[in-house]
């Protein structure tokens, strides 16, 4: 289990690679859009500190911080970002669109869904033990194959997680605008246990996602994990209508903020440099990597 | 012979069986009712663990079978009626059709979607179409379509055996037809050259003189093999024909050999006229042609509106033998400025 400085050091490195990427826009190294998951931090690190590393995971299109926190190389993700020839999957994919090891993701709201279900009973019927975890959105709920997937998955016991991030917005909608009812009422109609957290403690969406991830694997079945947090950056880049003293407001509950105390001065101050350093070498190195070329397609 | 739907359930059959990997899903698939059009009946019964009849949830069906292809299964997703792969639109053109390419060749997508497609059986404006144009010209999806000429069975198992998702085309109206002999019925004054791959080509001639070409696929090719009979032997006029498994992508060069020989090229297809299929066929000959007026060109397909109920109606509105002559007729006894006319 991973400690509180590896914790805070996903949670550091997560934050400081989304800062650098939206800066790089204005330096013209990035181009087109990125959605930044600062403020859920603790979401990713919560959930990868709880899953095992074989497990597979289809993200969305906020998919650096999941990236990251599974495990993925943040100079390959800025490759990605930057178009590179050395970038996950060689520029073509960019900012959404990116797949290593057991992590894929797509820039399609609610059509991972089915995806993962079927990767579940992949992982089911060839044994492996692994589980299949996606990650959706408040607003992706909005989608009708979402629950078209929540119905197979319970019907036929896939071990599938169904993470729900609900940060209040889906771009600049907010969820009194888009959701009725309730998210664990919409688990509870299919018979999947479902457990809901309206923290941003890094501990406790751990304590929860073990909870959560346990159970999918142990009953070989699908589970729902609706995490209750808060984006601080805009949806992606300059499309932010939210009031800033909203966004003031939910600053005491930075992920960061509150695992930070767990963590001696030092040991902070030591990690922040260290990652500093990462992130710095990381959109250094990809910056004087190579653009692609075409290839010869059939 | 065996008829069409007997090859393509003994294709399914002997993918379950030799292949671990083969899953089914779809609506209704169990026996004893085993589907819709009974393409997989006998399946489940074998098979009870691999064959999963699923909720009416088109989008799911192909999402979750696009998600079992990425992790090392080969599922084999029907669609009950091609009407419907609508709903599954996203999977297939989002998700299934993008992965290999956008994930720069890491991963790939051994999923089949089958799907009969088709009218003339009276069901009206929503059971009856032929959606496959909107698939077509789709990177990554391949877009195949059996007949009674080539043996559907070696088709479908091709598209199972391939690495990358296929949309599978059944016209209803094949399920019961039989396969074609060469050198008997039909075929008797016929020489049939096919070429390409594991979804071929098939080239149909009385002679190496033809007056014109006949392009198509799938059950049309019964109406264009009729129509060819009766272009012969009531008005002496050689039509020979060039029948396609694979719509897309496809390779334009069978019938620009042929085209090239004849010089008028007749279109066959039941998807609406408008920005179809033809519209593409002879784009690509028109392409690869120096002499623009030495091709004559002509399309006959489904009018530009919703398939009635009413088979009065629906006659009108889809492609027949009859149509497909009098077209053929037409474009022989063109002269002049090449033009393309249609009906
Ligand atoms: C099918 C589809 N519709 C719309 C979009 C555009 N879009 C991208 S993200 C987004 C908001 C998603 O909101 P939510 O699910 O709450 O996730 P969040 O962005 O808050 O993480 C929208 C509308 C899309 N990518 N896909
Ligand atoms: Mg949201």
């Amino acid at each position: 289990m991973l400690d509180n400085q590896s914790l805070y050091k996903t949670m550091l490195r997560i934050r400081r690679f989304e800062e650098r990427a939206l800066a790089e826009f204005s330096t013209g190294k990035l181009f087109g859009t990125t959605h930044a998951y600062i403020g859920q931090e603790a979401d990713a690190a919560g959930i990868f500190a709880a899953a095992d590393p074989g497990d597979v995971v289809f993200s969305n299109h906020r998919c650096h911080g999941h990236f990251i926190a599974y495990g993925g190389d943040p100079y390959r993700l800025a490759a990605e970002l930057m178009g590179k020839a050395t970038g996950l999957v060689g520029g073509r994919g960019g900012s959404q669109h990116i797949q290593w090891r057991n992590f894929y993701s797509n820039g399609i709201q609610g059509g991972i869904v089915p995806v993962a279900a079927g990767m579940a009973l992949a992982e089911k019927v060839q044994n492996t033990g692994k589980v299949a975890l996606v990650f959706t959105g408040d607003g992706t709920l909005g989608e009708g194959v979402f629950y078209e997937s929540l119905n197979i998955a319970s019907l036929w016991k896939l071990p599938v997680v169904f993470v729900v991030e609900n940060n209040r917005y889906a771009q600049t909608t907010p969820v009194e605008l888009a959701l009725s009812g309730s998210i664990c009422g919409r688990f509870a109609a299919f018979d999947i246990p479902a457990w809901e957290r309206d923290t941003t403690d890094v501990l406790e969406v751990r304590a929860a996602a073990a909870e959560a991830v346990g159970y999918a694997r142990a009953q070989t079945g699908p589970v729902g994990l609706i995490l209750r947090t808060y984006r601080f950056a805009a949806h992606s880049k300059g499309d932010d209508v939210r009031a800033p003293s909203e966004i003031a407001a939910f600053k005491d509950k930075d992920p960061l903020t509150v695992h930070a105390p767990r963590l001696g001065d030092d040991e902070r101050a030591r990690i922040e440099a260290e990652v500093a350093a990462e992130i710095e070498e990381a959109f250094t190195r990809a910056a004087s990597d190579p653009f692609p070329m075409m290839k010869d397609e059939k | 012979m065996p008829t069409v739907l007997e090859r393509l359930n003994h294709a399914l059959h002997h993918a379950l069986e030799t292949d671990p990997r083969v899953h089914l899903l779809g609506e209704d698939i169990l026996d004893p009712y085993g589907g819709a059009f009974k393409v997989t009946r006998g399946l489940s019964t074998d098979f009870p663990d691999r064959v999963h009849t699923t909720p009416i949830s088109e989008a799911a069906i192909v999402g979750v079978a696009n998600g079992m292809a990425l992790r090392g299964l080969r599922p084999v997703a029907e669609i009950m009626f091609g009407d419907f792969v609508t709903l599954a639109a996203d999977q297939l053109v989002n998700h299934a059709a993008k992965f290999r390419w956008m994930y720069n060749d890491n991963v790939r997508v051994p999923l089949v979607v089958r799907t009969p497609m088709g009218g003339r059986r009276g069901y009206g404006p929503t059971h009856s179409q032929s959606l496959e144009k909107f698939f077509l010209g789709v990177p990554g999806l391949k877009v195949v379509a059996p007949n009674t000429l080539g043996d559907p069975a070696d088709l479908l198992a091709a598209a199972i055996a391939a690495d990358d998702p296929v949309l599978f085309i059944e016209h209803k109206l094949l399920y019961t037809r039989p396969l074609l002999e060469a050198g008997v019925g039909d075929l008797r004054d016929m020489q049939i050259e096919t070429a390409g791959g594991p979804y071929p080509a098939h080239l149909l001639r009385f002679t190496p003189h033809s007056h014109l070409t006949i392009a198509t696929y799938g059950y049309n090719f019964e109406l264009a093999r009729q129509a060819a009979l009766d272009l012969l032997y009531e008005h002496e006029i050689f039509a020979e024909i060039v029948l396609f498994s694979q719509l897309s992508p496809f390779n334009i060069d069978p019938l620009l050999e042929s085209v090239q020989r004849t010089g008028r090229l007749l279109t066959v297809d039941e998807g609406t006229l408008s920005l179809g299929w033809g519209a593409e066929v002879i784009s690509r000959i028109v392409e690869r042609s120096n002499d623009l007026s030495r091709y004559y060109v002509s399309r006959v397909a489904a009018l530009d509106l919703p398939i009635a109920n009413s088979k009065a109606l629906e006659d009108e509105i889809l492609p027949s033998q009859e149509k497909i002559t009098e077209a053929a007729i037409e474009l022989y006894h063109e002269e002049g400025a090449s033009h393309q006319s249609s009906r």
